[in-house]
């Protein structure tokens, strides 16, 4: 396939996908030609393409996967967990009530159903005959200790100020729970899928066991080294296929690429898009593109000057070559944006709001309007924040050509997120993906959001969120929630400029791995779904 | 002879545990000099100021930095080391299996990079000026120049990548036969022997270039004695207490600092360990790691001067 134009492992899983979306050959193939390629070629990457989708799993094989990153903070906590790689541990070992499928809505893991009248008060049923790993039969206590011990503070929950809207939790019987939320909130079933909801059993103090119900065993867990999953022979559901589960990190991003290389391991996560190519003339090696929430943005604060003049504000949006970014900053590994947070991958996202277009003109005669050229605006950029150097440097060319002088003013990743994100005038910042449109707006948006980047502040939109979380027509919430992007786009000092996507490298022996909203490595649950073929 | 020896490692200990406090008490205060504390980290970008005061106040880390620093001091006297404040796990337990992994990795590079080093640094001495001389040193100074990670990254592309002879990381807990130790350890071992050999081979190399210049290897010389007789049984003696100085350095090297080797083939040592403790400002493990990398030096360097001391004749 090298010898057609520009085609890469990233349109190969753009192809894979759409397939899984249900697309027909008709639209592939326009899909493929409209990218330059020839037709004979574009049959060859349909056929392999529904060949992978269609084949079936096969049992046996031990799975080795390596992250990024791990230290001797690693954690078997749900509450705790923090990065990726706590977040792939807990997948393995144990379950949470619900989780998200491709498209995003809910399904159901260890709850029967999750239903409530008045989105206030939720009755949640167990499945039956479902064990923990020590024997323990899963019940009501245990979903209530799991849920309870995120109010506590010395548990030191992530999740803290998402869970204290859980006012009230009651055992109907074994199976079930009834929950009782301080307001409506008609996206509970969706919380519960977030990593940090796992179930653990009544009363565990020492996590470091893994006493789950999930697909895995704990039969070794190093923080900061290893951990080793064997399969749980009473599991509830079909899986998993592999009959062991390692894994670690290896930091160093050449290194884990070169264990992929070497066949040491099947899968290296959160491969950077310059390191791509690396891999691109192998092989029996593939990607694995995910395209989840994970943004970074540039915040422009409305309370200080320059933010607090419309027009610059405007400007700036203009000025934002989306397009070179998405080219350039992030190699084709991303998706643009409109200047929301709700992605693409998001059940509620506004297909018809379309992102700013690059124009120069627009800026300039806005730019003028505020009375800010010839001045010189610092714009604060960090590595801490992904791709945000890469970014300010495409805007500062931009706006040079039009006579806006940009100082961008790099500083250290040691700090940032203390020193300088949600402080300076103009400054980068990033976000990874959260699973609600109504989490995204109520940390991000509200007047009285804690990270509120642009110090964004209006009265109906507090009031549409409060609507929308409250109301179980999902016809209705999608309408707000529409409008609610719309205004953020337009009025908010914030540019997402792109979705970052996630690319994880694995094996072509390794099958079965879909992309999922929830993030990359099908967030962060693949173990106990993917295949290993001889 | 002999009692000169005992005092002088007597001497030697009382210096070491003075040395140790006052390690302890500099490492403790350079932490909590660090911007943030275990809770904020742990807490990450979800730290609210209530979030962070509960963890604190779970965590004891509200007591006064000097309350905490007699309470591990206190503790480390009964030969307890303490608990982890990032994951409660005794800091002994994270310790153990990563000491063993270090020092299953320091010793048999030191087992190939020291007889190595002073067998060519000794011959290269004995033949000096000569092609084989030469050839020696330019090796030993291009080694020196080339960074570890790039030896270590070169090595896993061509035996791992391209070649396929060696798995690119060292799993540790895969080792069933002598085989498998082969392979696990043939690439972080050559990478470190080629880090370390390269210093005491010129080390070694000088040392004994210097005693042959002196006048009583001269004499010897027109004694009549043989040149192997005259560098080994004469020169070496009096050139052996810089060798083996050289030597303990390189070696305590080997016990704390190898941690580009350990990061691109993954090997659970405790550089590794001791990294992960100061970026999450975990105290117990900070200062268990310390008094380990500040014992083992002490020893080695310790070990090294009486050696000096028993080889040199003139202290005999």
């Amino acid at each position: 396939m090298s010898d057609t134009t520009n085609w890469s492992c990233s349109d190969n899983a753009t192809i894979e996908s759409a397939i899984r979306r249900g697309a027909s050959r008709r639209d592939l193939l326009k899909l493929m030609l409209a990218n330059g390629m020839a037709l004979a070629a574009a049959n060859a990457v349909f056929g392999r393409a529904s060949q992978a989708v269609a084949a079936t799993p096969v049992k046996g094989g031990a799975l080795k996967a390596a992250a990024w990153s791990s230290s001797t903070a690693d954690t078997l906590d749900p509450a705790k967990a923090s990065l990726s790689t706590d977040y792939v541990r807990c997948c393995s070992f144990y379950n949470r009530l619900t989780f998200l499928d491709q498209a995003g809505v809910p399904q159901m893991e260890l709850a029967e159903s999750i239903e409530s009248g008045d989105a206030k008060t939720w009755t949640i049923k167990l499945k039956k005959g479902v064990t923990f790993h020590n024997g323990k039969d899963l019940s009501a206590d245990d979903v209530i200790f799991s849920l309870k011990r995120h109010l506590d503070k010395a548990t030191g929950s992530k999740v803290a100020a998402i869970a204290s809207q859980m006012a009230d939790f009651k055992a109907i019987d074994k199976n079930t729970v009834e929950v009782t939320l301080a307001s409506p909130n008609a996206d509970l079933p969706t919380i519960l899928s977030m990593h940090h909801f796992m179930i653990v059993a009544d009363g565990t103090t020492d996590f470091s066991t893994g006493n789950g119900t999930g697909a895995f065993k704990c039969k070794q867990f190093s923080p900061g080294e290893r951990s080793i999953g064997v399969r749980n022979p009473n599991y509830f559901k079909s899986g998993p296929n592999v009959d062991s589960f390692e894994f670690f990190a290896i930091p160093d991003e050449n290194a884990r690429i070169n264990a992929l290389l070497s066949g040491d391991i099947h899968l290296a996560a959160a491969i950077n898009p310059r390191s791509v190519r690396l891999l691109e003339g192998q092989n029996g090696f593939a990607l694995s593109t995910t395209t989840s929430g994970t943004y970074t943005d540039l915040n422009m604060r409305m309370d200080m000057v320059p933010g607090n003049n419309r027009d610059f504000v405007e400007g700036m949006k203009y000025v934002v070559n989306r397009e070179q970014i998405v080219k350039s900053a992030l190699r084709g590994f991303g998706v643009i944006g409109n200047d929301q947070p709700v992605s693409p991958a998001n059940f509620f996202y506004n297909k018809t709001l379309k992102p700013k277009s690059f124009d120069l003109d627009k800026a300039k005669f806005h730019f003028q309007k505020a009375g800010v050229l010839g001045q010189t605006i610092e714009v604060i950029t960090s590595e801490a924040a992904g791709s945000a150097i890469d970014m300010a440097m495409i805007v500062q060319a931009s706006a040079a050509q039009i006579g806006m002088k940009l100082d961008v003013k790099r500083v250290p990743s040691d700090g940032y997120w203390s020193n300088y994100w949600l402080k300076a005038p103009v400054h980068f910042g990033n976000l990874n993906p959260r699973p609600t449109p109504d989490i995204l707006f109520s940390l991000l948006y509200k007047s009285d959001a804690p990270w509120n980047e642009s110090r964004f502040n209006s009265e109906k939109f507090d009031k549409m969120l409060l609507e929308a979380r409250g109301s179980l027509d999902q016809a209705k919430r999608r309408e707000i929630y529409n409008e609610m992007q719309v205004l953020v786009s337009e009025e908010a000092g914030t540019i997402i400029p792109a979705y970052i996507s996630n690319v994880d490298a694995i094996t072509a022996k390794l099958k079965g791995l879909e992309p999922n909203p929830l993030g990359g490595m099908m967030g962060y649950a693949f173990a106990e779904y993917v295949w290993l073929t001889a | 002879m002999k009692r000169q020896v005992t005092s002088l490692a007597v001497r030697r200990l009382l210096i070491a545990l003075i040395t140790l406090v006052i390690v302890s008490f500099a490492v403790f205060f350079a932490t909590a000099l660090l911007p943030g504390d275990t809770a904020t980290i742990l807490l990450g970008q979800s730290a609210t100021p209530e979030a962070i005061e509960g963890l604190r106040k779970a965590m004891h880390l509200n007591d006064p930095a000097i309350v905490r620093f007699l309470r591990w001091m206190a503790g480390l006297i009964q030969g307890d080391f303490g608990t982890s404040y990032a994951n409660n796990v005794s800091v002994a337990n994270l310790i153990r299996g990563r000491l063993a992994n270090t020092m299953k990795l320091a010793g048999l590079t030191a087992s190939i990079a020291v007889p190595l080093a002073l067998t060519l640094g000794i011959t290269a001495a004995m033949w000096r000026g000569t092609l084989y001389d030469r050839i020696v040193t330019v090796a030993t100074i291009g080694i020196i120049s080339v960074p570890e990670f790039m030896i270590a990254t070169l090595a896993v592309l061509l035996f791992a990548v391209y070649l396929r002879w060696l798995p690119a990381l060292s799993f540790t807990n895969e080792v069933k036969s002598f085989y498998d130790l082969m392979r696990t350890y043939a690439m972080p071992v050559v990478t470190l022997t080629i880090g370390v050999s390269a210093q005491m081979i010129r080390m070694t190399r000088a040392a004994v270039v210097e005693t042959l210049n002196t006048p009583y290897v001269e004499m010897a010389l027109l004694k009549g004695a043989s040149r192997p007789r005259l560098v080994l049984r004469h020169a070496l003696p009096n050139a052996l207490g810089p060798i083996v100085n050289s030597v303990a350095l390189s070696l305590s090297y080997l016990l704390g600092g190898v941690i580009i080797v350990e990061t691109i083939f993954n090997y659970p040592g405790v550089a590794k360990l001791m990294v992960d403790a100061v970026s999450t400002r975990d105290l117990p493990l900070i200062q268990t790691c310390a008094m380990i990398f500040c014992l083992g030096y002490l020893t080695l360097i310790t070990a090294a001067d009486i050696i000096a001391v028993l080889s040199n004749p003139r202290l005999r």
